[in-house]
């Protein structure tokens, strides 16, 4: 199979995934098999803990949030998730589309990096880590394909429009350098830039964090919406609780390294049973 | 070929500056170096292997990279042709081939068809190379990624892993800004269908000239001290997009001087009206031509 074949099944996969209407809420976990397993993972920085003893699992269209405070090791842990290191003791293992298992810690330099273009996504806090600030916004969005095997640039052109439609940017802006979007724009064509390849999984990193109040609810809504209709996994690390529980169905909650407490979105957060969450949903300024 | 370290140029040059150099100004084992780069970058056609540059008796960007190419490869046999934008007489192309013939005491020659090594800056002679030559080309900037992705240890993790996408954004670019592709120099090729690579600040019209060419082709960088090759009989393709594809220069008319159809043009002003003209940049090829023009009328 060449490599623009790849890319054009890669595009017809999004097609079959997006008629797919999934209903809100967590999915079946009889359905699918597991998509992301993580086994008692912990990190040390030398002497200095990141994260010890974490174990999870991912199922396919589930939105899982890690929230907890500065320092916790969230971001840790989304790293180590997605192999930008390997994890002190612990393994991670990931099905891709093909069902083949992966463990993240052994994977090699080259099938990590044609995962993170191929089956996954990572949104970055600050946009300017996740886009090419000199290139066009069809330039960011059109990479991946690009990086995929994608020759056409008629296709590509025709893409890089659909996802600026989709994350509501407007279509003249297409060939504006993202230094001349505001920041919530910035953080809209990060997440098209990411989604164009339809990945299966998505590492998000405080993706609301830098954003005004209004602006937060109107990307929360688009990424709500996109979630369900490409059927996303996500991995969303906040501090917001706001944030965490308009997206994600599932939470783990985060202390000194360590889980302290998890369990479905609104259970956590509206029966928290660990002093530390206590705190954390008290904590919560209200209106 | 290569001579052994020998006094002969020293002397003969001592009695006019009492500096002596070793053929072809590099000591041996500066030669031994490159040579041993260079044989890698052949062993791995668009490759950039890295090599200990020297310094130079010259600038920078004045094609350091190539003449340390060029002195390591000079046999006392050879005969050396310079050219700097297609033209033998301009003055790095003069400086270059006089510093040759004196601290190498080698024949120099403006004829493309008789030269065995041809150091070059921006173009390939029209006249077609043949089997035995070799063109050294003097570099600025190696590296075709690094326009898009300034980190060094990312963009040899690019070409270990074949990651070529980000040289498309490049193109891409190009047609969403001017509407086609734009780039018309130093525009990236794809060698032996494994490592793109820069052809340095060579005008796009000579690309094809690279493909399946029987002379070897050695570049050599200077300042960021790699050395890469394309050995006789290489495919090179240019990159380029399924809808919009690569397309050389052309111009409307011939060339002003020799009539010429075929070669790359030069626009010359020539006076404060906006007068100018279209002349072959290759001066040898030119020449040539017009000289057969008189001859034969």
């Amino acid at each position: 199979m060449t490599a623009a074949q790849a890319a054009e099944r890669l595009c017809s996969a999004t097609c079959v995934a997006r008629s797919a209407s999934i209903p809100d809420g967590t999915p079946d976990p009889d359905a699918e098999p597991i998509l992301l397993s993580v086994r008692g993972v912990s990190h040390y920085y030398g002497a200095r803990l990141g994260c010890r003893d974490i174990s999870f699992e991912l199922w396919p269209g589930e939105v899982l949030g890690i929230v907890g405070e500065s320092g916790s090791g969230k971001s840790t842990l989304l790293n180590l998730l997605a192999g930008r290191f390997p994890s002190s003791a612990g393994s991670i293992h990931y099905r891709d589309r093909e069902g083949v298992l992966h463990e993240i810690n052994s994977l090699t330099e080259a099938v990590r990096r044609r995962l993170l273009r191929t089956e996954w996504g990572f949104v970055h806090q600050n946009p300017r880590d996740g886009l090419r600030m000199r290139v066009s916004g069809g330039g960011n969005i059109g990479e991946r394909l690009m990086a995929c095997g994608s020759r056409h640039y008629g296709n590509i052109r025709r893409a890089a429009l659909d996802w600026l439609a989709r994350v509501e940017i407007a279509a003249d802006r297409i060939d504006d350098r993202p230094l001349s979007y505001s920041g919530g724009m910035q953080q809209r064509l990060q997440i098209a830039r990411n989604l164009v390849s339809s990945p299966r999984l998505v590492f998000m990193d405080e993706p609301t964090g830098g954003l005004d109040v209004s602006v937060q609810a109107k990307l929360l809504d688009l990424l709500r919406q996109l979630v369900r209709q490409l059927r996303l996994s996500v991995v969303l690390v906040t501090h917001d609780l706001a944030v965490a529980r308009l997206l994600a169905h599932r939470l783990i909650v985060m202390r000194r390294g360590e889980i302290v407490e998890s369990g479905l979105s609104d259970q956590v957060l509206d029966d928290p049973q660990h002093a530390y969450t206590q705190l954390l949903v008290s904590s919560i300024l209200q209106g | 070929m290569m001579p052994q370290a020998t006094y002969e140029t020293g002397k003969r040059l001592a009695g006019r500056n009492a500096v002596s150099y070793n053929f072809a100004y590099l000591d041996e084992q500066t030669k031994r170096m490159i040579r041993r780069s260079i044989l890698k970058a052949v062993a791995i056609p668009g490759y950039q292997a890295p090599f200990g540059g020297r310094e130079m008796p010259m600038p920078y960007g004045w094609g350091t990279g190539g003449i340390q190419v060029s002195a390591a490869i000079l046999g006392r046999e050879d005969i050396l042709k310079v050219i700097d934008q297609g033209s033998d007489d301009t003055t790095n192309a003069v400086s270059i081939r006089a510093f040759f013939a004196r601290v190498a005491g080698v024949r120099t020659t403006t004829a493309t068809a008789e030269a065995d090594i041809i150091q070059t800056r921006h173009r390939i002679p029209e006249q077609p190379l043949r089997e035995g030559q070799i063109m050294v080309y003097q570099v600025p900037i190696p590296e075709p990624l690094r326009r898009m992705e300034p980190s060094e240890t990312e963009t040899r993790a690019m070409h270990a892993l074949e990651e070529y996408g980000a040289m498309h954004v490049k193109l891409y670019e190009d047609i969403a800004r001017h509407g086609d592709i734009a780039t018309s120099f130093d525009y990236p090729v794809l060698v032996n269908k494994r490592y793109v690579m820069s052809p340095s600040p060579l005008p796009k019209f000579d690309n094809p000239k690279m493909d399946q060419c029987p002379a070897l082709q050695l570049f050599g960088a200077g300042r960021e001290k790699r050395i890469y090759a394309i050995p006789p009989y290489t495919s090179v393709r240019s990159l380029d997009f399924e809808d919009y594809p690569f397309t050389a220069q052309h111009w409307d008319k011939p060339c002003a001087i020799c009539g010429a159809t075929d070669s790359y043009l030069d626009e010359i002003i020539t006076d404060d009206a906006g007068t100018r003209m279209f002349v072959c940049s290759d001066t040898d090829y030119c020449g040539r031509r017009a000289a057969e023009k008189r001859s034969a009328p």
